[in-house]
């Protein structure tokens, strides 16, 4: 094993199928074997834990120097001084094939074993034979307890009534759902289901459990893997902690926390994003009911070559899917919780259906409100797509279900729609439906927007300082917009919107120099009577006390002009310009003439 | 014929001057009884603005700013709301009745509330009925709204 081998250092010379080989002292002769790339096969053996040989497969013949000959298992036995192993001589093949014939007799179903039987040479399994599928090797047992810290299955029973489980045989809460021990498990036989009333994402269904250690996306910047507590093992109960010893640049610290920065910048580009509405709301689309039922973002991530298929379409039990139902307009469009047009929708519904008709050949429905397909070479795919024999139905969805009416609706999400075209409710049975959600500002845009104090509108995005003249720019100075923060729209677009916001931010750094509001407040000091009044109505403590003088004074620098200090003077000698006491009398007489 | 109040409105420039601007380039219909005077907060509002604009002949005065919590000026809202109350008692004082004055929060985005909130106050005030001075009442309001003016002593070069 490699702690024991860093301890003592010394090496032991030792011949492997007639192959010398040195190995560090302390080393099992599985080690040495797999050095010398001699396949020993193994069941319950993982690098993970401590060897246990209780499955015996890894039984080897070992000659000493004074002649005498033992089997051994090779997954614990230590290397010692001049030994000759045997790993694959006729008297080692007989005892596997007498080992695999006893397990494939208790287990006559598991691939494992046949592939094991065959390579053997078992002919027929002279055993009375059983349909178990776990070899009781433990490994599971061994990993859960040994890597993940927890207890969450062991034996139970004795003799004939051996077998894997949970305490009381019920769903234990010691179960931290890692998947370690379906991972180890050389039979396959324990698997990672939904557990009763847990709530599971498409994801960990249908692509299986996510890593815990994963890279964001490919193109992310930085492009470097991070831990995802909520799933790593060990930030749940202390346990494994392998990757920190298998990374050879000490560069895992689970002691590293989030921190916070202060960096002092003159200029600001919110580009905060949008999120998307949850369309578990509406009920009656089944999503996070039914399995099939993913939003365009998921599909997406099924659909990406780097996502967990590698591209492939998949339905949540690996099926190819035959038809297909793309939902437009799901929570946008709609008076109950969007009114606004999420505006990228409709293309990339268009492209979605392209691809699978690509790689499925599956039917493809659209189900649309209107296509709107603005931009240049948009209409003409659209255009396209009619002639690619994907179907396009003019409709709200009412409902997605799954209760069948006819046989060619078993087993299926059946898509009830009004296809107003035809003036008719029609019943589409689909085997996936892709639903797509609204584009929708972030819950926390209005916080945001009163930190950099500009303004949002009525549907939560940012709204900029005027939307020909100034369409980055928001009514404060120095912070710009850019993206779907400021509405929904797509990726050229938002490039072109994040070069405007940066070269807008460039302009004023060339410039060396900044413009500062020309409608600031002035007192004048030599009637300025030092009460003070003023100074503590200023939020931007512009307004300071001149000792010397006896009288208060405005910078120039730090005053916005909101005149709230000229509102409150008592001797009426502060001057908000360009809004005078003056002016707006004039302007009061003037409009009430 | 129907009694049209003249309403005169302060509107900060940053949320309610934009959300009546909102409010005219979405074509919303809203009582034309409003003048609207442009300052560039509801802090800058002194009380004596809107005691001259009744003394003007004003039926009503609106002011209106931005949420709180959202002003341009960060709290320049707030102080609008302290004057507002001050002036809520002081009115009657004049013998005008407190409700021919209101403070309003209406965003940027808000361009039918403005429309909504201007209706609204248009009628309110309409059934108030018109500005019924005693012109020595009159003449005494104008000579304390007057009062920075002709205490200034001439020749400063700046005229307040």
């Amino acid at each position: 094993m490699t702690d024991s081998t860093e301890k003592s250092g010394g090496l032991i010379r030792l011949q492997v199928d007639g192959r010398a080989v040195s190995v560090p002292d302390g080393s099992t002769i599985l080690d040495a074997a797999r050095i010398l790339g001699i396949r020993i096969p193994t069941l319950c053996f993982s690098p993970l834990i401590e060897p246990y040989a209780a499955c015996r497969i890894c039984s080897v013949e070992v000659e000493f120097a004074n002649g005498k000959k033992r089997i051994v298992t090779a997954c614990n036995y230590p290397v010692w001084e001049g030994i000759k192993v045997h790993s694959d001589n006729e008297k080692v093949r007989r005892i596997r094939r007498m080992i695999v014939e006893m397990l494939l007799a208790r287990c006559s179903n598991v691939g494992v074993l046949k592939d094991l039987a065959a390579e053997y040479g078992l002919e027929e399994v002279r055993l009375e034979k059983q349909e178990e599928e776990c070899i009781l090797c433990g490994l599971c047992v061994r990993v859960c307890a040994e890597v993940v810290g927890k207890a969450a299955i062991s034996f139970a029973g004795r003799g004939l009534g051996r077998r894997i489980a949970t305490p009381y045989d019920r769903q234990t809460e010691d179960c931290i759902a890692c998947g370690a021990c379906a991972l180890v498990c050389p039979t396959g036989v324990i698997r990672v289901e939904d557990m009763e009333g847990r709530a599971v994402a498409h994801e960990e269904l249908a692509l299986g459990p996510a890593k815990a250690i994963t890279v964001p996306f490919l193109q992310a910047v930085p492009n470097v893997p991070y831990i995802r507590t909520e799933r790593c093992i060990h930030f749940q109960t202390d346990g494994c902690g392998h990757c920190a010893e298998i990374c050879e640049r000490d560069a895992i610290d689970y002691g590293m926390k989030d921190e916070e920065f202060e960096v002092d910048v003159g200029n600001i580009i919110l580009a905060t994003g949008f999120d998307l509405f949850d369309p578990s709301v509406m009920q009656q689309y089944g999503y996070g009911r039914f399995q099939n039922v993913v939003t365009s973002l998921e599909f997406e991530h099924l659909n990406s070559a780097s996502g967990p298929t590698g591209g492939r379409i998949l339905l949540a039990n690996g099926d190819t899917p035959s038809v297909v139902g793309i939902v437009h307009c799901i929570g946008s469009r709609d008076q109950r919780y969007h009114e606004h047009c999420s505006k990228v929708c409709c293309m990339y519904a268009l492209k979605y259906a392209h691809l699978i008709k690509e790689k499925t050949k599956a039917e493809v429905y659209n189900f649309y409100i209107d296509m709107r397909c603005t931009g240049k070479g948009y209409e003409e795919f659209y255009d396209r797509l009619l002639g690619e024999d994907v179907r396009f139905v003019r409709g709200k969805v009412g409902e997605i279900s799954r209760l069948p009416v006819s046989a060619g609706e078993e087993g299926k999400l059946i898509v009830r729609v009004e296809d107003t075209l035809v003036g008719i409710v029609r019943r589409i049975p689909v085997d996936m439906v892709i639903l797509c959600p609204a584009m929708k500002a972030h819950p926390d845009a209005k916080d945001v927007s009163r930190v950099f104090s500009c303004s949002v509108g009525k549907d939560g995005f940012f709204i900029e300082k005027h939307p020909k003249l100034a369409p980055v720019s928001t009514t404060s100075e120095g912070v710009f917009i850019a993206g779907a923060c400021q509405g929904p729209k797509d990726i050229p677009e938002t490039v072109a919107q994040g070069a405007a916001a940066a070269a807008e931010v460039l302009s004023l750094i060339d410039r060396k120099e900044i413009e500062i509001e020309a409608a600031t407040a002035v007192i004048d000091e030599e009637r300025c009577s030092g009460c003070r009044i003023c100074n503590a109505l200023c939020s931007f403590g512009a307004i300071t006390f001149d000792e010397s003088k006896g009288v208060s004074v405005i910078n120039a620098a730090l005053c916005k002009g909101c005149g709230t200090c000229a509102a409150a003077c008592p001797q009426g000698v502060i001057k908000a310009r360009h809004f005078t006491d003056r002016q707006i009398n004039s302007e009061i007489e003037g409009i009430l003439r | 014929m129907r009694f049209e109040p003249k309403i005169v409105g302060f509107l900060c420039n940053w949320c309610s001057y934009t959300g009546a601007d909102l409010a005219g380039t979405a074509r919303i219909k809203y009582a034309p009884n409003i003048r609207s005077i442009r300052v560039m907060c509801s802090g800058r509002v002194d009380p004596a603005f809107v005691v001259k604009a009744f003394a003007e002949g004003a039926d009503g005065v609106l002011i209106a700013g931005c949420h709180p919590g959202d002003c341009h000026y960060q709290e320049g809202n707030y102080k609008a709301l302290r004057r507002y109350l001050l002036l809520k008692r002081i009115l009657p004082e004049y013998g005008i009745e407190p409700e021919r004055l209101r403070l309003e929060w209406i965003a940027a985005s808000e361009g039918e509330r403005f429309a909504q909130v201007v209706n609204e106050f248009t009628e309110q005030v309409r059934k108030l009925g018109p500005m019924n001075f005693k012109d020595s009442l009159f003449e005494s309001m104008k000579n304390d709204v007057m009062i920075h003016e002709e205490h200034a002593p001439q020749g400063t070069g700046e005229q307040r």
